[in-house]
């Protein structure tokens, strides 16, 4: 009945979708934070859709990036609190297995839905037809960048009562990377030119996070946790 | 000539290691010494019940314990072997309950037991149905844990004790919250998980109704008490 090997993966995995989906609203706030901003730019900027082409993909990507940084503090802190994190901390299984079970999870939980969301924010912000592929690949794999990179910040200031702020100075230099080559994807594509290379950097970074930042999280982990 | 010696001590039943033993263990936190000198074994078939004034570092040791934090100095030996040599099977045989009890509110108290035997590796003797039903929480089982008061949430926790096969229990004031059947329950339980070979290690002030329990005081060189 029992599977011999137990990683931990699903089982945390599952366990934060189960917990998002019991606070659908919490789960909800970033994508409403993108969905309402992106709302706000054809009145702050310009209705114009010629000027407002220009700056959508860079838009989106920016929005996006903040919506999930907003998610990101969220991640161990709960745990911290109520005394799961110590108890995952003690589990005889490998520490960054579990660890990259929850990040996946927030990925599902935030990521993906500002992905799937974003073609209707390309509309409004009238993107040519042309970026909305590379638009929905970019953001699916960038996404899971931050969702991996915000987890080592996540954990090193899980501890900290207004992690916040700092949580934001640690990561942002990180998201820097993805962030221009996410926007250069879709820009890539709008200039009619071949988007697959900056596409594919993104792909190395999600690579390089899958392996790097499960292990920083469970460093920093063990390092945070002793208050 | 030193590997005669060894071999011969594997075959005498008396010098057998103890479960667990801790040689002078040190720990400070913020430059300030919490305890040193810690010595103590715990054999299979012992209660150790850790006294001390409050700030004496009783969690403190019980996560040293754990390995959740690291020591100064000092040795936490599992029959015989570091505990960082044999992590994996040393964690595999422990269940620690701490002052949190590690229950997610959104969750049942089925679905909090579903992932606490998920996320640690190991086989169980019970169902999540047979150890809800013996901490008398039969009929709770699809609320959600907000719904439950504290003492039943520590009846959570308890439940996951009963379904493990860990030899090792740490139990941080195990009986906070906990009404007058409950404990009597709960003492009943150590009773017949150290007769079946386990042991027992628990911090609380209160005296237990058991024949042998073996009392390791704290002194409390903290800084207030050091005035």
């Amino acid at each position: 009945m029992t599977r011999q090997f137990n990683s931990g993966f699903s089982a945390w995995l599952k366990r934060d979708l189960v917990l998002a989906y019991r606070r659908r609203g919490d789960a909800a706030g970033p994508l409403l934070f993108f969905v309402m901003v992106s709302t706000l730019i054809p009145l702050g900027l310009t209705p114009e859709s010629a000027r407002l082409a220009d700056v959508a993909a860079g838009m989106i990507w920016v929005m996006a990036l903040l919506a999930t940084l907003l998610s990101m503090d969220a991640l161990f802190a709960d745990d911290h609190r109520d005394g799961s994190l110590e108890q995952l901390l003690i589990s005889p299984q490998l520490l960054p297995m579990p660890i990259l079970g929850k990040m996946t999870a927030h990925w599902f939980i935030t990521g993906l839905p500002l992905t799937l969301a974003s073609p209707l924010l390309g509309l409004m912000l009238s993107l040519p037809a042309a970026g909305f592929v590379p638009m929905l690949c970019s953001l699916a794999v960038g996404t899971a960048c931050l969702s991996l990179i915000g987890g080592v910040g996540a954990a090193l200031t899980v501890s900290l009562r207004k992690g916040g702020l700092l949580l934001s100075l640690l990561v942002m230099p990180l998201y820097m990377p993805v962030i221009i080559f996410g926007s250069a994807t879709v820009g890539y594509a709008l200039d009619g030119l071949n988007w697959l290379p900056p596409l594919a950097a993104l792909g190395a970074m999600l690579a390089a996070s899958v392996a790097l930042c499960p292990l920083a999280a469970a460093g920093a982990l063990r390092i945070t946790s002793v208050n | 000539m030193p590997d005669i010696q060894k071999s011969l001590a594997r075959e005498d039943p008396l010098s057998q290691p103890p479960l667990v033993s801790v040689e002078n263990l040190a720990f400070e936190r913020d430059d300030t010494c919490l305890f040193e000198n810690i010595d103590l074994t715990v054999n299979a078939g012992d209660i150790l019940q850790i006294e001390g004034p409050n700030g004496s570092g009783k969690t403190t040791l019980l996560r040293l314990l754990t390995t959740a934090l690291e020591p100064r100095s000092g040795f936490i030996r599992y029959r015989g072997q570091s505990v960082t040599a044999c992590r994996h099977e040393y964690l595999s045989d422990l269940l620690y309950v701490g002052h949190q009890p590690a229950v997610k509110l959104t969750l049942t108290a089925e679905e909090n037991l579903r992932w606490m035997v998920a996320a640690s590796a190991g086989s169980n003797n019970l169902s999540i149905q047979e150890a809800l039903q013996l901490v008398g929480l039969s009929g709770y089982t699809d609320l959600p844990c907000y719904a439950l008061s504290a003492g039943q949430h520590r009846r959570v926790a308890l439940a996951r004790l009963l379904m493990g096969q860990a030899k090792l229990w740490y139990l941080d004031e195990p009986f906070t919250a906990i009404d007058k059947q409950g404990v009597a329950f709960l003492e009943s339980c150590l009773q017949r998980h150290v007769d079946a070979g386990g042991a027992v290690v628990l911090s609380t002030h209160q005296d237990l109704a058991l024949g042998a329990v073996r009392k390791y005081k704290l002194e409390g060189q903290g800084r207030g008490l050091r005035s």
